[in-house]
């Protein structure tokens, strides 16, 4: 029994990245020192070509590799926003790297192997491929994390990661050897049908909850994000909080949405880390006076807004966990993208202090940045806010009013802290004694990948309709 | 496999819990009853000990963490040459196709490395 064509032509996007990823590696040390910054094209390429395969792939949707790959409509959704996402980033990644004088080549190739982890696990329907596929993503971005070596707070952050990375990745590992001792099999569409041992079954599925749980950051798992979040270089963050969360969020989904007694047994698990993910992320926020910490912490809130969709546990919340992944991997993108624009060389500039009378010296950057920090609060008009309003629909049709009345009181904490980085930047001064860095002009790139989610932020804000459908098919999938 | 399963585990577990427990136990009761004298000749290092020198937590070069990254990678391209060696027959061309394509990535990593300086001892 050997794989056949098709079985390649449906892990085609995950193939294409890892060969682009490995050429970019293989032609870094070939290049002269001011060529590198070229290979961003070539990164580019290779996560258009995922993209481009993704969208061929969907139309012939189906398992491969007997049965461990899963390319259908869900599939479909999250190598679109894990692909569209690495291209984002290396896209805005270059000035980065220019300006704190960082190795090119290795970064473009760190993302697209990385993303080729995240794809496998989007893909992967089976326990030990999505382990495969996490390891992938993980080892990638525990270096990508590192990646400012001389900066103590990026060793820092990469330690933290790259220890609580490993020791989630232990859960995870023998909860799957767990559940194929309960069940004799990893598959998830078998999973539920020989069952041996219910409490090994129970057990396997709790530790691989625990896995997960680490890797989308939700609380009582969730004490590495901010360290991490604030150390690694602010490209990285952007690619940390959507990417990686979106891969674990996708593997979190299809357990739930396939696996009968995962579905049962993680609804009160779901109910209470949602809750106490949301409380904990918001609460901590309040107190931030750092912006890249503050997004760290708003992450860790918007983790428990799509947990609330997944104890809901329907069809229509699956889609709506959906749609919050796109919208909120939009804001975040162009937020940490933002972030790292302003900090300035070496990441200096973060504080709240730094925003102060922003809106006067840089209008449009201003804006955009509000725009994004609206869409995080949940504001009309941007995609936050459809994001929110499907899961808490979906959430009060499950009849989970207790949550969503939480999820509602986090909205309001969140308003806090979102509106005050606004204030700072439109009706604040800066201290007469503050020193202005030069001012930088906005690089292409980055200007591009701003450009990009910010009309995104806004045209699914106020059309929500196509990739709404979208989402809703790929929810579908698990029927 | 039944429920019941378990269960043939449980001796295994009393007989683990019984060696920890007296071990331990043993250790405490000779810190507790035993007489302890210490002389100079006493702490020194004895029969095929040495005296220790300086402090063992040294900083190394970060070339030897270099080699040992390298070593895994060799390491694992074995793990993975033996399963294919046995199953050779069997497996036929796609075998060799598959394990083909596995060395060319992972000759791409060394190619790599020799590039970046990593194999140049006297750097």
């Amino acid at each position: 029994m050997l794989p056949a064509a098709t079985d390649y032509y449906r892990l085609l996007p995950e193939i294409l990245a890892a060969v682009f990823g490995t050429i970019v590696m293989l032609l870094e040390p070939f290049l002269r020192r001011e060529h590198k910054a070229a290979l961003s094209w070539l990164g580019m390429l290779g996560a258009a070509a995922a993209l481009g395969a993704a969208v061929l792939v969907r139309s012939d949707a189906g398992p491969a590799f007997f049965h461990l790959i899963q390319a259908d409509p869900f599939t479909f959704f999250l190598r679109l926003l894990i692909y569209a996402t690495a291209l984002l980033v290396m896209l805005a990644a270059r000035a980065y790297l220019d300006r704190e004088n960082l190795p090119h080549g290795e970064f473009y190739a760190l993302v697209l192997l990385g993303s080729v982890g995240m794809g496998v696990m989007a893909a992967a329907a089976e326990l030990v491929t999505v382990f495969i596929g996490l390891e992938i993503s993980s080892l990638s971005t525990y270096i990508l994390a590192s990646y400012r070596r001389e900066a103590l707070r990026a060793n820092e952050s990469a330690l933290k990661y790259f220890l609580l990375g490993s020791f989630a990745t232990a859960f995870f590992l023998f909860g799957v050897a767990l559940v194929y001792g309960a069940t004799g099999t990893a598959r998830l569409e078998q999973v539920a049908e020989g069952v041996a041992s219910v409490l090994l079954l129970k057990l396997g599925l709790a530790l691989v909850f625990i896995g997960l749980a680490f890797k989308v950051a939700s609380a009582p798992f969730h004490v590495w994000t901010p360290d991490v979040y604030e150390g690694a270089p602010a490209p990285v963050t952007a690619l940390l909080s959507t990417a990686p969360k979106a891969a674990a969020f996708a593997v979190l989904l299809r357990i739930a949405g396939t696996v009968l007694p995962a579905t049962l047994l993680w609804f009160w698990v779901l109910w209470g880390s949602a809750a106490l993910t949301m409380f904990v992320g918001n609460l901590a926020a309040l107190v931030q006076s750092n912006v890249k910490r503050m997004l760290a912490y708003s992450s860790i809130a918007h983790a428990g807004y799509i947990l609330v969709a997944l104890a809901a546990g329907t069809e229509a919340a699956y889609a709506a966990a959906l749609y919050y992944l796109a919208a909120y991997a939009l804001m975040k993108l162009g937020a940490f993208t933002l972030v790292a624009h302003l900090a300035g060389r070496g990441e200096r500039r973060l504080t709240l202090e730094d925003y102060a009378g922003l809106a006067r010296r840089e209008p449009v950057v201003a804006a955009t940045l509000s725009l994004y920090l609206l869409s995080l609060l949940g504001l009309p008009l941007t995609a936050g806010f459809l994001g929110k309003f499907y899961v808490f629909v979906a959430g009060l049709r499950a009849e989970l009013l207790g949550l969503v009345v939480l999820a509602a009181v986090n909205t309001l904490l969140g308003a806090y802290y979102y509106l005050r980085v606004i204030l700072y930047m439109y009706f604040r001064e800066p201290d007469p004694t503050y020193e202005h860095a030069a001012r930088e002009p906005v690089p292409a790139g980055t200007g591009l990948v701003l450009a990009a989610t910010a009309a995104g932020t806004l045209l699914l804000g106020i059309f929500p309709g196509h990739l709404m459908r979208i989402a809703e098919l790929a929810a579908a999938s698990f029927r | 496999m039944t429920e019941g399963h378990l269960q043939t585990y449980v001796p295994l577990l009393i007989h683990m819990l019984v060696a920890m427990g007296l071990a331990g136990a043993l250790l405490l009761a000779s810190r507790w009853v035993g007489p302890r004298r210490p002389s100079r000749a006493k702490l020194q290092a004895y029969e095929c000990g040495i005296p220790p020198l300086g402090d063992a937590r040294e900083p190394f070069a970060v070339k030897f963490y270099l080699v040992a990254i390298a070593f895994i990678l060799f390491d694992a391209e074995t793990m993975f040459l033996f399963p294919w060696a046995y199953a050779f027959r069997d497996l036929g061309w796609f075998g060799f196709g598959a394990i083909g394509i596995f060395i060319l990535f992972l000759a791409a990593g060394d190619i790599y490395l020799w590039k970046k300086g990593v194999f140049d001892w006297n750097r």
